[in-house]
């Protein structure tokens, strides 16, 4: 992946819309060839105003994008070797699935018999080899998005841009879908760059992710990198749930840093921080465990009382309130076949994890 | 008889059974017969043999025969139907325009001229015609060219009453239009001009029906402003009607209104069906 060069380019990309509000704040990302590519934040953090930015239907109001290494501002959007799947997937009403599909190669006088030929393999690819003749009104809207994919695909544009695709499907077709757009982008090899306020979904599918808050992004990273090391108290909480203390720095010893937080005592933790001052101290449920009786020595231990269970089929988690008054869940594996909860509400219990489990955050 | 009435009322009245309710059912009778005993009776006397158009005195044709004899009223009846082709083609055309500019763009005085643009809608027809007529005369108008240009100032005044309708229903439809499907047209490499031939006009199609078929009506039917723009070569249909009527009501008239109403419902029905198939299509 680095060894190649980067497909997109964003250089500084900044977007003010009417003076006051800035959309996208000084984005730098570099996108390399045959990247599953996710921008993931909340709704209003800018991702889909920096994909329409690189459709071409937006101007950035300063810096740069390069798609294979041509600048593209000022380059209209029917000019960019990109194509797009839109949110409501935009498939022309008043044409048949084939005529979709043909649309982007005749306007741009690709040959007949050549025009034919890409449909049919373009429908294929999607699965929807034989529908051709349908009109879009005749599909279901798991249907229509694939006409919209085969239609971007068609072009064998160099970027396929995908503005939340899966939105607007139910649960068990959405997840269908993940696997579908992963095997349909390894078929063909194109970058795809995704937009999504979905979590799960930005981690099942890309193999890198780009989280935004507030027109910045604050981390880049694979999605395991995102999930196990988030680099602030943001991603940490945004990606996942996760258990946060308040710490202070009492001091560096060589490599580890030593945290006291309220109930746990001093840390010793393998992480690089600041010689002093205020930290957050982080740890995911699945990490943390419930057990009885006191843990040995070298686990953090808390004691508490469970106040909630929430149960899930598969996992359940079990929240547990401490003496400061903070909540601590944990995820419990349901692994035994029982009716009976393995904990219940009122129950008095440690909650213990490993401390290389704990994460330092600082920002 | 009054046993199964008796029997059906025991069942109650759902809140959704309006057909069964006897004031509603008698409204429905009431309006219909409002609305059509008039068209009805005016059709079924052109074809009574009567000179006076008071008693049935039984059926005959031959007034249909007679109408279709009258060179006058013929001559009027082409010019109607010349006038309102002409007059709904540019006020389609217009009314376009004119929907897509208010929905597209945004400019200064927008609101302003979108008011401007509804005013011939709820100006009294009468002030329009006499503004016409005004407005024809000053000009110097030239008034003895050849058909079909005499006609030209009767289109003119049609098409400036019958555009804003035709805009307004246009304008309807756009508003539902997705813009994503017009970026998807540019994202997929075309240009402006494509994407307004390829995705717009298709999705207007639809109003562009509805407005021509509403701007056509207009035309046919109208009456005042016609009556002011007319000189003595250049005489539509409802205006020979009216000079006919004015010695007597003979069912000479009748026929040849009745002609025009299936004229204009077998218009309105083929427009309707075209609309269904492309839609389907």
């Amino acid at each position: 992946m680095d060894e190649r060069p980067p497909i997109i380019r964003i250089g500084k990309l900044t977007k003010r819309f009417g003076g006051t509000v800035t959309a996208v704040d000084d984005v730098s990302l570099d996108i390399g060839e045959g990247e599953f590519f996710a921008l993931l934040g909340p709704s209003g953090c800018g991702k889909t105003t920096l994909l329409r930015m690189i459709a071409g239907f937006e101007v950035p109001s300063e810096g740069q994008i390069l798609v294979d290494g041509q600048d593209m501002v000022g380059v209209p959007p029917n000019k960019r070797p990109i194509n797009m799947v839109f949110q409501s997937y935009a498939v022309f009403p008043h044409m048949s699935v084939a005529d979709n599909v043909a649309y982007g190669l005749k306007i741009t006088r690709v040959a007949r018999d050549e025009v034919g030929r890409r449909v049919e393999e373009a429908l294929d690819l999607v699965k929807l080899g034989g529908y051709g003749a349908r009109m879009p009104d005749q599909l279901s809207g798991g249907q229509r998005q694939r006409v919209a994919l085969a239609r971007a695909l068609v072009k064998r544009p160099k970027v396929l841009l995908l503005d939340e695709p899966l939105s607007a499907l139910d649960a068990k077709l959405r997840e269908a879908m993940q696997l579908e757009l992963v095997r349909l982008q390894h078929a063909v090899g194109i970058t795809f760059v995704i937009v999504t306020h979905d979590q799960q979904e930005a981690l099942s599918m890309a193999n890198r992710i780009a989280v935004m808050e507030a027109g910045r992004v604050r981390q880049v990273a694979p999605p395991a990198e995102l999930y196990e090391f988030p680099k602030n108290r943001f991603v940490a909480d945004f990606i996942g749930k996760m258990n946060l203390f308040e710490g202070t720095v009492a001091g560096v010893d060589g490599k580890r840093l030593l945290v006291d937080v309220a109930g746990l005592g001093r840390l010793t933790l393998d992480a690089e921080g600041p010689a002093s001052g205020a930290v957050g101290i982080a740890v995911r449920p699945e990490k943390v465990r419930l057990c009885h009786e006191q843990p040995g020595e070298g686990m953090v231990a808390l004691r508490g009382k469970v106040n909630e269970v929430a149960y899930y089929g598969d996992t359940s988690f079990v929240y547990v309130t401490d003496e400061f008054g903070r909540t601590i869940s944990a995820n419990l594996q349901n692994e035994a076949r029982s009716a009976e909860p393995a904990v219940s509400i009122g129950d008095s219990l440690w909650c213990a994890w490993n401390p290389s489990d704990s994460l330092v955050l600082n920002a | 008889m009054a046993g199964p009435l008796l029997k059906r009322r025991r069942e109650p009245l759902g809140p959704l059974d309006y057909s069964r309710r006897l004031s509603l059912r008698l409204t429905f009778l009431l309006t219909l017969l409002f609305l059509y005993a008039p068209i009805l009776t005016l059709i079924a006397f052109s074809f009574n043999d009567s000179r006076r158009n008071i008693v049935w005195r039984g059926f005959t044709l031959k007034y249909y025969e007679k109408a279709l004899n009258n060179d006058g009223l013929i001559e009027a009846f082409v010019n109607s139907l010349t006038i309102a082709f002409i007059s709904t083609l540019i006020a389609v055309l217009l009314g376009a325009m004119v929907a897509v500019l208010l929905w597209r763009f945004r400019f200064p005085a927008k609101a302003p001229y979108e008011g401007a643009m509804a005013l011939p809608i709820v100006i009294p027809e009468i002030c329009m015609g006499v503004a016409m007529l005004a407005f024809f005369s000053r000009t110097g108008w030239p008034t003895d060219l050849p058909w079909p240009l005499n006609l030209g100032s009767i289109t003119i005044a049609h098409v400036s009453f019958s555009f804003p309708f035709a805009a307004m229903v246009i304008r309807a439809r756009l508003v539902n239009f997705n813009r994503e499907l017009e970026e998807a047209a540019k994202d997929l490499g075309a240009s402006e001009w494509q994407t307004f031939r390829d995705v717009l006009i298709p999705y207007m199609k639809p109003g562009l029906v509805a407005g021509a078929l509403l701007a056509f009506t207009l035309s046919l039917d109208d009456f005042v402003i016609t009556f002011f723009t007319s000189g003595p070569d250049t005489v539509t249909f409802p205006v020979k009607v009216y000079s006919m009527v004015r010695f007597s009501v003979t069912p000479e008239v009748n026929a040849a209104s009745a002609v025009l109403i299936v004229i204009t419902i077998a218009l309105t029905a083929t427009a309707m069906w075209l609309q269904n198939k492309t839609q389907r299509n």
